[in-house]
């Protein structure tokens, strides 16, 4: 059973090689793997669940978007497609709707009427022929290269449900200096990622 | 489509993290559906995201949980919905507004608030405090210098206006905070059409009743 060693090789708290994860989810879309699946629930799970958590949800709240979540990962995973980012980008995306339509219960369409867009366009998404492994290890290089105070913000911004002036506000920072520690953030971000082309 | 005016990368950090609320997601996912180069820089933002994600810590899930979260896969019914086709945009209106306004701009319901200024409101479903609207303003029309109680997106669907920051048509996006001033004038023989988000309307207030006395032919 090939799916086997790959189950073994991601550890749940480490991070893994990303194209383990993007042929876990090949596998998963092409064989419905439930090896491959539970694989990659592990890794995930505990990751979501924390995100739920810091966002405010209750732990059973937090335990019932992480279903949520890999239900939706489970029957979308044949349009994840890895030139157009990484898989934890992907999941990332699929966790933040939930979050907007469960926690905030607000409405998360807007992003998957763009998903929709992109599915039916023809045209080549231009420059992104990065492949889903060199992008990943690209950022999450960026991230830890960045000066404290940036890599807070964005965590923050990402973590959390939390806007520009709630960070401003907990953070006591004009709201300025918030916006621009995030645009260098992003502009490193950028940086590495060109670099690959 | 090759725009002029984008997303300032703040606002786009924002979106990618999910934490704009309704009328500001709406305006930036409008803008994101007509902007290649802005479509891109989401995805990029939302690696960020994924890094996130990885880094910052695990929380544990109950005895079960794999196995509870199968059992509720294997009881739904197959998914045989096809993969999806709505959003392929047959009117004027750029897919994330279809939803709120339908297909064609020519159908929208307009109120005069001001001579050659109409506006539309557009319902939101959550309880937000930023209010979202499209507005109609007649050609040649001249908004008074103005600065704004707080940030502000508005997005061109139809005609163009320019001010200090140079012409506005067609899908550009004018991102302003608090701090902008500026005085739009409404280009060419055709109205300009827009979809604005303001955050605060009561703070807004002075701009309306600035709006409601326009200075026209200037």
């Amino acid at each position: 059973m090939q799916a086997a060693w790959r189950v073994e090789e991601i550890e749940e708290n480490s991070v893994p090689e990303t194209d383990a994860l993007v042929l876990l989810m090949s596998d998963i879309a092409g064989n419905r793997d439930r090896d491959a699946f539970k694989a990659l629930f592990m890794h995930f799970g505990p990751r979501i669940k924390a995100l739920m958590l810091k966002s405010g949800a209750r732990p059973e709240q937090a335990e019932d978007i992480v279903q949520i979540v890999m239900m939706t990962v489970w029957r979308k995973v044949h349009l994840y497609a890895p030139e157009r980012g990484s898989v934890s980008a992907w999941i990332f995306t699929i966790a933040r709707n939930a979050r907007i339509d469960r926690l905030r219960r607000g409405s998360s369409q807007a992003y998957t009427d763009i998903d929709d867009l992109e599915i039916v366009s023809e045209e080549p998404d231009g420059e992104d022929n990065l492949f889903a492994s060199q992008r990943t290890r690209k950022v999450a290089k960026a991230l830890s290269e960045l000066p404290e105070d940036q890599r807070h913000i964005i965590e923050l911004a990402f973590m959390e449900d939390i806007s520009q002036s709630e960070i401003a506000t907990r953070l006591a920072l004009p709201l300025g200096t918030v916006k621009s520690r995030m645009r260098l953030a992003y502009a490193k971000l950028k940086n590495k990622l060109e670099d690959l082309k | 489509m090759s725009l002029d005016h984008h997303l300032d990368d703040a606002t786009l950090l924002q979106y990618a993290s999910g934490n704009l609320d309704e009328a500001f997601t709406v305006v930036v996912a409008t803008h994101v559906a007509m902007c290649d180069t802005c479509r891109h820089a989401v995805r990029q933002a939302e690696e960020l995201g994924g890094g996130v994600l990885e880094d910052a810590g695990t929380a544990e899930l109950e005895v079960g949980s794999f196995e509870h979260l199968m059992l509720r896969i294997d009881d739904q019914p197959a998914d045989t919905a096809p993969a999806a086709c709505a959003a392929q945009v047959s009117g004027d209106v750029p897919a994330p507004l279809v939803r709120h306004l339908g297909p064609d701009l020519g159908a929208v319901r307009w109120r005069s608030i001001a001579p050659g200024v109409r506006k539309h409101v557009i319902k939101q479903n959550s309880a937000s405090k930023s209010s979202l609207y499209m507005l109609h303003i007649a050609p040649g029309m001249a908004v008074p210098e103005h600065g704004h109680g707080g940030s502000e997106l508005t997005l061109i669907l139809s005609g163009s206006y320019t001010d200090v920051f140079g012409t506005f048509r067609r899908g550009d996006i004018a991102d302003l905070d608090e701090h902008v001033e500026h005085q739009p004038i409404v280009d060419g023989d055709l109205p300009c059409i827009c979809l604005v988000a303001t955050e605060a309307p009561t703070r807004f207030k002075g701009f309306f009743s600035r709006l409601l006395q326009p200075l026209t032919g200037i």
